[in-house]
């Protein structure tokens, strides 16, 4: 089984059709960033469209990134962000942002370590 | 719901597995992830940010490229993803959204082609990712010497280098282990350094 072929496929046709062919969002968010769903996305009332319901769907139950989002919904990274922001900007969605580690990302040095040291403790109880 | 209480708090972090095609990194993934390893894919159009050659790549041009990754819940508000890169090096665009804020990568190798991952300890290096070498063994059988290892990938004596198999859930949990204590050592090193 090869999942990540490394050859280009090319086999997607207008992928940005869903996003009336935007591809640039209102937001950025991280490949990680994990993603919610509000009580305002969850009420069903504010949705506009067949790939918001899936969304809202997808994110009530446990917390989902934007690949796992653009995976399950088997569409390219740059829709899901697309929809995605799109969402959080009407206050559908809640976007939990990722802790950066990187010097450039001007993290908090303390932040990071205690998230670091937790991240060990989890992997250690796997 | 199944909010967590404080979701001020909720936050997730990445490791990125790289290596060679076929060296085994979704395996890699698939052993110690909670789900099935799902795949992502990303289009480089003329529209992408973050591409510093755009020019060079003809209008309305669409590559697509894959990544697979997995997902371990460290606690109720903190999720851990691991992101196998694209196999190829020539997607270099992808690289640089997949490492930024990363913890690390681990670097997998498969000795009989150590060349396929100089470009990727080249590329951590240069954007100072702090990453670790894992030799996959592939039949269980340890065929070379780590100094042996080390000395041809020219990697200093800093970097943890292991052997592990990635098909070992406990293997692979023991790299990820390893890789997070050498990010933590090193910030413990600068802090006292600055100190």
């Amino acid at each position: 089984m090869v999942l990540g072929g490394d050859e280009p496929t090319g086999s997607l046709v207008r992928p940005y059709a869903v996003t009336r062919g935007r591809t640039r969002p209102q937001l950025e968010i991280a490949l990680e960033a994990l993603v919610e769903t509000t009580a305002r996305g969850r009420s069903g009332q504010f949705l506009g469209g067949r790939e918001q319901k899936v969304i809202v769907d997808l994110c009530g139950g446990r917390l989902q990134s934007l690949a796992e989002i653009a995976a399950r919904m088997e569409v390219p990274l740059g829709v899901a962000r697309v929809l995605v922001a799109d969402m959080a900007a009407d206050g559908l969605l809640a976007v939990h942002e990722p802790t950066g580690f990187s010097d450039e990302d001007g993290a908090d040095e303390s932040v990071g370590t205690e998230l670091l040291e937790r991240v060990l403790s989890g992997l250690r109880r796997l | 719901m199944n909010s967590p209480a404080d979701t001020s708090r909720v936050t997730s972090a990445k490791i990125v597995i790289a290596g060679g095609f076929g060296v085994g990194k979704t395996t890699l993934v698939g052993s110690v992830s909670e789900i099935t390893p799902l795949t992502t894919e990303a289009i480089m159009t003329s529209a992408s940010e973050g591409v510093d050659d755009n020019n060079l790549v003809p209008d309305k041009s669409t590559t697509t490229v894959a990544m697979d990754f997995g997902r371990i819940t460290i606690d109720q508000d903190l999720i851990l993803y691991l992101f196998g890169t694209p196999g190829q090096t020539r997607f270099w665009f992808m690289w640089d959204e997949l490492v930024r804020g990363a913890i690390g990568a681990i670097v997998l190798v498969d000795t009989r082609r150590l060349a396929d991952c100089f470009s990727v300890i080249d590329f951590f290096e240069h954007r100072k990712l702090p990453y670790l070498v894992a030799v996959n063994c592939f039949d269980g059988k340890q065929l070379h010497d780590l100094q042996d290892i080390r000395d041809a990938l020219q990697v200093s004596q800093d970097v943890p280098l292991m052997y592990t198999d990635a098909r070992n859930r406990e293997s692979t949990k023991q790299v990820l282990i390893k890789l997070v204590e050498y990010v933590l050592s090193m910030r413990r090193t600068r802090t006292v350094g600055v100190g």
